[in-house]
């Protein structure tokens, strides 16, 4: 809680390093992108089988597109994609630190006069929080497209009566508070990971300690605040 | 080797600290002169490390006052604390490199975070400090490429980069060869009297102590218990430093 405020503190203190921002951009954001569209393409699909399989039951079946659609803009699109990027992005900000913390690398940079929360930290929080919006739109895209290929193609789905289920009951609200979401988890990401390996101690072995922390921690936390703020926003 | 008229450059006062029961600095008083090399021995464990962490602000001493130009530093923040470090350079004793960044990049960070030069400019500066010593060609490769000798050579150039005017070794000679050992002893003597800098070394190596010490400081259960020239050193009649320097397992200092 204190690294967060701290990081908060040196982000407005210019100047930021740039160079090391666009660097953990690329990390973060690009490097997710085929596990987070994967991720996205499969949940989508399967969603299309399985609601379809309940709303044939009650003869509703044009309804599968709106449900692909708000199940993954307004909650497997963020949650899955926090959730896959903590496990990639977050386990290797907390090897990357804690091996840096071990091997007194965080200790060089103090004596280099630079302070490693603006030069470690900022950066990576800064790319979580701008990347995880992005890569969830990705998400919430291909998830939908997912949905609707096996919808039409496999399930014979009529596709101009899906598209206008989807467009229809889709609202904008839906997408933002998907988005928030997306913030949100970023910050946690960053603010856990960081914080386990920032802190690492005791050799290689206090690294995969931290490296484990930060995964577990961050996807519980993830879920955990998934539940508050749907319920805030509901 | 000391005028008369010379200038106290770090004074420690009274330093305590301790890690939880581990009581490992009781009271470390030390005197460096402008341009001296101090050289601090002492076993394992008995807080050398600590101490020079103190001096440079890596770690809050429990108590006591360390003076650098005659300027407090332990009751500093964190910004008038990183304006004291440019004057200082650290020498790490694993090297302490930047491993994301290759060799020419780890010399030059202390340029690139606090001057306006450009690429070029930079590169230029880290070939030259490289050259001085004794490294060629390898500004592109990364840290990992590099022996253990050569990582202490780069992590030694990254620290007079900037060129401080307080440069702290710690253990410049353990775990590598010999004969680079002694390479990095005479770079050590070459720093001194072409930057004419001061320095502390902390060390359990007898041999580059005498070799690059204007004086040497025992350190023991948490306090310096003999300060004097190598010369004084060697004729110590203090039975704990005669043990220590000959390196005899039979004496006062106990092996648990």
């Amino acid at each position: 809680m204190i690294l967060f405020v701290q990081t908060l503190s040196w982000m407005v203190r210019p100047p930021l390093q740039g160079r090391e921002i666009v660097k953990q951009m690329e990390e973060v954001g690009v490097r997710s992108f085929p596990v987070v569209i994967i991720t996205a393409a499969f949940t989508g699909m399967v969603l299309a089988l399985q609601s379809y399989t309940g709303f044939k039951r009650f003869g509703a079946e044009t309804m599968v597109g709106t449900v692909v659609a708000l199940s993954v803009t307004r909650e497997l699109g963020p949650v899955l994609t926090g959730l896959m990027v903590s496990g990639r992005v977050g386990s290797a900000m907390a090897a990357e630190l804690g091996t840096m913390r071990v091997t007194e690398q965080i200790d060089a940079l103090y004596t280099l006069a630079t302070n490693p929360i603006k030069y470690l930290i900022v950066p990576r929080f800064l790319a979580a929080v701008i990347m995880l919006p992005i890569l969830v739109v990705f998400a919430d895209a291909i998830g939908i497209l997912g949905g609707y290929l096996v919808s039409v193609r496999i399930l014979g789905t009529n596709p101009t009566l899906y598209i206008r289920r989807t467009w229809d009951y889709l609202e904008f609200s839906d997408l933002y508070s998907g988005l928030l979401k997306a913030f949100i988890f970023g910050m946690i990401i960053a603010t856990i990971s960081c914080y386990q390996g920032f802190f690492a101690e005791g050799g290689a072995e206090g690294v995969g300690r931290a490296t484990t922390k930060a995964v577990v921690l961050s996807s519980l936390t993830i879920l955990i605040s998934n539940y508050f703020i749907t319920a805030f926003l509901f | 080797m000391m005028g008369k008229n010379s200038q106290t450059k770090i004074r420690v006062v009274n330093i305590h600290k301790s890690f939880g029961e581990n009581h490992v600095l009781r009271g470390v008083h030390l005197d460096v002169q402008q341009g001296e090399s101090m050289v601090v021995i002492g076993g394992s464990g008995s807080g050398k490390t600590v101490l020079i962490r103190c001096i440079i602000g890596l770690v809050q001493p429990d108590e006591g006052e360390i003076y650098v130009d005659g300027m407090e530093i332990t009751s500093l923040n964190e910004q008038e604390l990183n304006e004291i470090r440019k004057k200082f350079g650290m020498l790490f004793q694993a090297g302490a490199l930047f491993d994301s960044l290759p060799v020419w990049e780890n010399v030059g960070f202390g340029l690139r975070q606090h001057t306006q030069l450009n690429e070029e400019g930079i590169r230029k500066i880290a070939s030259e400090k490289l050259a001085l010593l004794g490294l060629k060609d390898i500004e592109d490769l990364m840290p990992a490429e590099l022996s253990g000798g050569m990582k202490k050579r780069v992590s030694l150039a990254r620290a007079i980069a900037m060129e401080p005017e307080i440069l702290l070794y710690d253990e410049p000679t353990t775990g590598i060869d010999p004969v680079i050992a002694d390479a990095i002893n005479e770079l050590i003597i070459r720093m001194r009297e072409k930057l004419s800098v001061t320095s502390i070394a902390i060390t359990h190596d007898m041999k580059s102590a005498y070799k690059i010490a204007d004086r040497i400081a025992m350190l023991y259960q948490g306090k310096i218990i003999e300060v004097g020239t190598p010369e004084e050193i060697r004729n110590c009649s203090n039975p704990i430093v005669q043990q220590f320097v000959e390196g005899k397992s039979e004496g006062p200092i106990k092996i648990l």
